[in-house]
């Protein structure tokens, strides 16, 4: 049963690869991309069952197809490698993808790119996947490279906006710059321990390498790079609101649930490199508190629904960077899980919102859907409550709390990230709820022109029931990772217990609720107040720019790059060889002056020419 | 002078008949030096000098009047169609 | 003997500097005749029968009349002269001048060198050029002889009768047009002196 491994990517490649190649009607491009995503969780949860069922040796299994590059001590071979987090990760993503597919099926049928669209979605799942499944490093990357190269894809999609294609191309070169980093990590990696293998890299890793050694530092740090960039981290963030340009099925695949969680895969794959190098790892937690703040900050002052969602994807993300950085390796996992139920949930429903409302994307131009929307209302509250972290009922919030616990007490942990982590708490119940309130309460703004179908709710049922139960395995998952990534509890003592800090976050929780409530719902000239004062509307204006990165990006980076291109323009290193050509040409204007085909004058060149002849030969 | 005269004018006519000094010059020179030695050598040169003289002068004065069909003048700078 | 030969040096010089200097095509031909006639006595000077006298008959006598020929042909008339006036002007003899004078200098140069004796040397007859022609020389005979023979037909050729496609471009009423086409030498010409200037 485990041998059926293989097909886990290879069928949403091959049905990718038909529907690129071949032409279907609506209703069996929709049967074959959804089928396919479908096949693929079942093939999964096949596995998995053997997988439990059987353990095999060492909670690992290796499933080698071919050789792939051979090649002076580079051997990577195209191989699928399971164990607890790969195959967890692995069902989740599946699972998702069919529920997302199947949304789309309704969500996109209007659209006359329907079967580029899911071929593209198709071809998506397949590298993710291979992503995730890889047995190395080399295989790894191309599954990173594929979902990539989608992702581009799939938000430049209506590609007739150019708008679109900018935001396709900004996702691209800015991951692009984290892809290059990580490259440069596998070189060194290879150089310095002569594979690319996972497991055996981990091995000669720990053996070569000791703690805090500068190679080590340098490749954890290269990696982090790529994990960075291609998660929507400090500093390569900014492309990830620009992306919510894409189709909303594709920002709630690709960058809510699967995409860019690849970052947190990575490191938590290399956790052993990340041990090694207490910097790095150090720089990993940083990164993720940083994030979380300012994408929280910034999420507070959107109004395009979707922009909110994307910064909110942004600082969850910085909430798993930070687990992995302190060592809380299963609570990143966990969160993974919960936060890719939660979020895909709040993209479909959003998208329902703003599909019913005929494209408005503008929060402060809904409201009152409460009544009206009522499917999209309670899922959308669900998968919120569970964002921000409603305590016992909500997935989220058990994912949250551990990780916020881990934030203190892990190997790394300290009492300024717990209150960062805490920060992240109040900041996100206040933008979360800001949302729910202007988007379903209030008096309606904009008319429902279209209801929902059955292909679009039921993904979110499903959605919201995971959001809601998924937390309560907390505990069997955390046995189940064990083998993969060990919790260890910090070596530090701590003036609290975890269930006072949960307690300690629940309480953040509804002080930010409460917050939300007055300021949202009940006296809207308050926020209107803040928002208009003089410090108020600068703040304003500088989180939502994304605290300028983009200004900053576009002024230090772009704007040298055009002028030196510019000045290329006319190749400068090109006219050492236009030169030859040009002094040719000068050469020839001069000389031709003489060939005028004046008989005196040539006569008279004959004549200077022998008298200069006769007087070399008298002289010399 | 002959050679002065060639560059000075435009006048195809000229030009011929500045040839015909150089031409004249140069055998001045031949035989003067033939005699000087008392060889017969010179006057040789002399004469052969003379005959190339003659067909050049004919060949020449055809070519002028070719030109001049042409042309319709007798300047030289207008011959130049060969130029660049 | 030795004065005549000073006098014809002189009227020689002379007469070659008034050939390139004047604006009349005939009045230059008949400066140059006499230019040619003086480097005869020259030559007899010198004390070269023969060629003076081949200079006489040949050059003076053929190839000069031959000029006078094509020139009368020509006809040139009073706006050739007038051309001659504008074409004359300016600095235009300081390039060539200089370039001569650095010739002569040359050769100034070099027949200083080689320290010559007086030229004495008799006369040298007819009867030693004629057998040296037809001695050691016989090649070169027979060469110029093959030259000459070119010349004839080159002559022959260039004066024939051409189909003249170039004549239709100009006017109807033009020179040109008035020109007779078709080269025939003799025409050449007829007409011009009726026209206006």
């Amino acid at each position: 049963m485990l041998g059926l491994l293989w097909l886990i990517p290879a069928i949403p490649f091959a049905s990718a690869l038909a529907l690129a190649v071949l032409r279907f009607s609506r209703k069996q491009v929709a049967w074959i991309a959804v089928g396919a995503t479908a096949a693929s969780t079942v093939v999964s949860v096949l596995v998995t069952m053997a997988f439990l069922s059987a353990p095999p040796v060492a909670h690992a299994y290796t499933q080698v197809l071919w050789t792939w590059i051979d090649v002076g001590g580079l051997r990577p071979e195209i191989a699928f490698y399971l164990d607890p987090l790969s195959l967890i990760m692995t069902l989740v993503v599946a699972f998702v993808s069919f529920l997302i597919h199947l949304y789309s099926t309704e969500f996109m049928i209007d659209d006359d790119g329907y079967s580029r669209f899911f071929a593209y979605m198709n071809l998506f799942v397949a590298s993710m996947l291979t992503l995730l499944l890889a047995n190395n490093l080399l295989l790894l990357y191309l599954g990173w490279e594929g979902v990539g190269l989608c992702s581009y894809l799939l938000i430049g999609f209506w590609y007739r906006d150019p708008a679109n294609g900018a935001a396709g191309r900004k996702a691209f070169v800015v991951t692009r710059i984290g892809d290059t980093a990580m490259v440069i990590g596998l070189f060194l990696l290879f150089h310095d321990l002569g594979t690319l293998q996972i497991q055996e890299l981990m091995l000669r890793a720990s053996q070569n390498w000791h703690i805090g050694s500068p190679a080590a530092v340098a490749a954890a740090l290269l990696l982090l790079g790529g994990a960075v960039g291609k998660s929507a981290q400090l500093p390569l963030q900014t492309w990830l609101p620009d992306a919510m340009a894409g189709p909303t099925p594709v920002s709630a695949l690709i960058h809510a649930a699967t995409m860019v969680t690849a970052g947190v895969y990575l490191i938590a794959r290399m956790h052993v490199l990340y041990s090694l190098a207490p910097a790095a790892q150090f720089a990993v937690a940083l990164v993720g508190a940083a994030t979380l703040l300012i994408a929280g900050f910034s999420a507070l002052t959107q109004w395009d629904l979707k922009r909110v969602l994307a910064y909110s994807t942004m600082s969850q993300i910085g909430y798993m960077f930070l687990a992995l950085g302190v060592g809380a390796w299963p609570a990143a996992t966990f969160h993974f899980v919960t936060h890719a139920f939660f979020k895909a949930l709040l993209f479909l429903a959003a998208g329902i919102v703003i599909d019913a409302l005929h494209d408005e994307h503008s929060i402060f131009r809904m409201g009152g859907l409460r009544t009206r929307l009522p499917i999209a209302f309670w899922t959308f509250a669900i998968a919120g409550c569970s964002l921000a972290g409603l305590p016992l009922i909500t997935a989220g919030a058990f994912s949250k709390d551990w990780i916020i616990w881990g934030a203190w007490s892990g190997p790394n942990g300290s009492a300024g990230l717990w209150i960062v982590a805490l920060a992240g708490v109040m900041l996100t119940t206040l933008y979360t709820f800001r949302m729910i309130f202007l988007v379903f309460f209030g008096e309606a703004r904009s008319e429902v022109t279209k209801r929902p179908g059955k292909a679009m709710l039921v993904p979110c049922f499903v959605l919201a029931f995971l959001s809601i139960v998924s937390g309560y395995v907390k505990t069997p998952f955390a046995r189940f990772l064990e083998t993969v990534l060990p919790w260890t509890e910090g070596s530090h003592s701590v003036p609290i217990t975890e269930p006072v800090s949960e307690v300690i976050a629940a309480l953040v929780f509804l002080t930010g609720v409460y917050l939300a409530y007055i300021f949202f719902l009940r006296k809207r000239v308050y926020a209107a107040a803040l928002a208009s004062s003089v410090a108020g509307s600068a703040l304003h204006q500088f989180w939502f720019s994304d605290w300028g990165m983009d200004w900053l990006y576009d002024r230090v980076f772009v704007k040298p790059l055009v002028w030196f291109a510019r000045i290329d323009k006319g190749d400068f290193i090109d006219s050492f060889y236009t030169g030859v050509a040009r002094m040719n040409e000068f050469t020839w204007r001069i000389l031709s002056r003489t060939e005028i085909g004046r008989l005196r004058w040539y006569a008279a060149g004959i004549a200077a020419g022998s008298v200069v002849f006769i007087a070399m030969v008298l002289f010399l | 002078m002959g050679l002065a005269g060639l560059l000075m004018r435009r006048n195809l006519i000229f030009i011929l008949m500045s040839i015909e000094v150089m031409l004249s010059g140069t055998g001045v020179a031949f035989v003067a030096a033939g005699s000087r030695w008392g060889q017969p050598d010179g006057q040789i040169m002399f004469l052969f000098i003379l005959a190339m003289a003659a067909a050049e002068v004919s060949v020449g004065l055809a070519l002028v009047l070719r030109l001049y069909h042409l042309h319709h003048n007798l300047d030289a700078d207008a011959a130049n169609e060969m130029r660049g | 003997m030795e004065v005549a030969f000073y006098i014809a040096a002189i009227v020689a010089i002379v007469s070659t500097v008034l050939t390139i200097t004047r604006l009349n095509a005939v009045h230059a031909l008949l400066y140059l005749i006499v230019s040619l006639l003086a480097v005869a006595v020259v030559f007899y000077a010198m004390g070269a029968p023969l060629v003076a006298a081949l200079e006489v008959i040949i050059y003076a006598g053929a190839i000069m009349v031959l000029f006078v020929f094509v020139i009368m042909m020509l006809n040139l008339g009073k706006r050739a002269a007038i051309a001659e006036g504008q074409w004359m002007q300016g600095n235009i003899w300081v390039g060539p001048v200089i370039l001569s004078a650095v010739l002569i200098a040359e050769v100034v140069y070099l027949i200083l060198r080689t320290r010559l004796t007086e030229a004495a040397g008799g006369v040298v007859d007819p009867k030693q050029v004629g057998l040296a022609l037809y001695g050691p020389y016989l090649v070169g005979v027979e060469l110029s002889s093959m030259l000459l023979l070119g010349a004839l037909v080159g002559a022959c050729h260039l004066g024939r009768p051409v189909l003249d496609k170039a004549e239709g471009r100009y006017d109807r009423n033009s020179d040109g047009a008035r020109a007779h086409s078709g080269g025939n030498l003799i025409r050449v010409g007829v007409g011009r002196a009726s026209d206006a200037p």
